[in-house]
């Protein structure tokens, strides 16, 4: 305790380059795999009938499936695949939420109710239905199921971001900051966007997991990503027909690697946030 | 002269007047104190002064015309009782000072010390906060300034070093102050004059 008290400088510095550490080795990590998956994405689709069905070993990491095609090269193509589709969608969905959001902040009455309203009708709305639907409408695939995710994941956000930008305009500072002069455009940068960041990037890493999620459902009902595209919704579901055969490492393997990669990604955001805030930008 | 006329005010349309038909008036370097019980309008009556709420009826004017500054600090600046809310917490204490636009070389070193400039508002005490937020007030060379309950918060040497510097510089401007507070004998120290406000009749809802 006396040590802590003597040196708070050297534990706060500390602290923050293990933050610092983390989020460098989880950003590593993530682009590791989207680099990874990009390379093996031949040898994820090359069957070998000799080597079906075949059990985790030293030549086959994480075994092979019922058509011979080695698991791990499967899965890192997987994770690829869902990380684009869940960053995309996660990225264009958090976008839509901080536009409306600060839109109704900013002007307030007729946009700000407006806003208001179409976040209400988004959440009455049940968002699988919606999202199927968009899926259907758009004929299918991987940017139909960016887009489906994202137009169906903006509401909760939105309501998020709008309910702490109010709560930044009616704050004293900014009274005293138009007081002094400054106009709607200039508060909106120097004020909202500091106090948003925070939530925007918890708000977008939390889009995540959905999208992948959303992906893998989609993917599973046929409207999602093509089925030869060895997505990890695709690699799950195809699994699920192998399970009672004893072939675990089909889904246990894949699931594992989908919960790290949401983990470190998940660590990525709550770090950054960590790490702008000023109460704890030396911790 | 800062002059209030007939100034009617509420929060909404189904809310009691907080003010009704109110009439005040500051010459140009004076110091006129306003006291009255907690609710009875008086912070109310700061805020319509300084432009932060429009009067229902009634105006307030600056020199015979009504202020509507663009794009320009407004000539009345208000001071609250919370500076912990009064000022950005992710800003540093240079960034809210520097937010007026004006140099801060020439900033007077017993209300800014030059240590606090880098430190967020959580990390210097209420009263050096109080002071910074006195500074960010004055930078802007406002006509007239409305201190409201700006030493309620702090301890007895605080309270007296804040209203020297407070009287220091606006002496030295000819700035006018409409200090606010509960607390008579601080205001009969401080102002010229003193104004006792009676609280808000009930009926007048």
């Amino acid at each position: 305790m006396t040590a802590v008290l003597e040196r708070p400088g050297r534990r706060f510095a500390d602290r923050r380059s293990r933050t610092l550490a983390w989020v460098g080795l989880s950003v590593l990590v993530v682009l590791g795999v989207v680099v990874a998956g990009g390379l093996a994405a031949d040898a994820a689709q090359t069957t070998s009938l000799t080597d079906r069905n075949l059990g985790p070993s030293a030549s086959h990491w994480f075994g092979t499936d019922r058509l011979g095609r080695d698991m791990l090269a499967r899965t890192l193509a997987g994770l690829r695949l869902s990380l684009v589709v869940g960053v995309a969608a996660a990225v264009v969905s958090a976008a839509i939420a901080l536009a409306l959001a600060c839109s109704a902040a900013v002007f307030g009455g007729v946009v700000d109710r407006a806003v208001g309203w179409l976040v209400d009708l988004f959440l009455a709305l049940p968002h699988l239905v919606l999202l199927i639907l968009v899926a259907f409408a758009l004929g299918g695939g991987t940017g139909a199921v960016v887009a489906a995710v994202a137009l169906t994941h903006w509401p909760t956000l939105t309501r998020v971001l709008r309910g702490r930008a109010r709560e930044v305009m009616s704050s004293d500072y900014v009274a005293i900051s138009r007081q002094q002069g400054h106009g709607r455009g200039w508060i909106a940068r120097r004020h909202l966007a500091g106090h948003l960041t925070g939530h925007f990037l918890v708000g977008t890493v939390l889009l995540f997991p959905h999208a992948i999620l959303h992906e893998a459902a989609l993917s599973f009902l046929g409207l999602g990503v093509d089925p030869g595209e060895p997505s990890i919704g695709i690699l799950l579901a195809e699994s699920m027909r192998h399970l009672t055969a004893g072939a675990w490492w089909l889904a246990v393997l894949p699931g594992l690697c989908l919960l790290v990669v949401v983990t470190l990604v998940d660590t990525i955001g709550s770090s950054s946030r960590a790490l702008l805030d000023p109460r704890s930008h030396h911790l | 002269m800062l002059q209030a006329e007939g100034v009617w005010f509420r929060y909404a349309r189904d809310r009691p007047w907080v003010l009704t038909g109110d009439d005040l008036g500051i010459e140009a370097g004076e110091v006129l104190g306003l006291c009255g019980p907690s609710g009875g309008g008086k912070s109310t009556l700061g805020r319509v002064l300084a432009g932060h709420l429009r009067p229902d009826r009634g105006r307030v004017t600056v020199d015979g015309a009504v202020p509507r500054p663009r794009r320009a600090p407004h000539p009345v600046q208000l001071v609250l009782q919370q500076p912990e809310r009064a000022i950005d917490p992710r800003w540093t204490v240079r960034q809210a000072l520097a937010a007026t636009g004006a140099e801060l070389d020439g900033l007077d070193e017993r209300l800014v010390h030059r240590d606090w400039l880098d430190r967020y508002p959580h990390e210097i005490s209420g009263g050096e906060l109080q002071r910074v937020n006195l500074a960010r007030a004055l930078l802007v060379r406002p006509r007239y300034l409305v201190a409201d309950e700006i030493s309620a918060s702090l301890d007895a040497v605080t309270q007296a070093r804040i209203w020297t510097l407070l009287l220091e510089h606006c002496r030295e401007a000819g700035i006018g102050v409409l200090a606010i507070s509960h607390d008579r004998p601080l205001l009969e120290t401080v102002a010229g004059r003193v104004l006792d406000r009676s609280p808000v009749p009930d009926a007048a809802g």
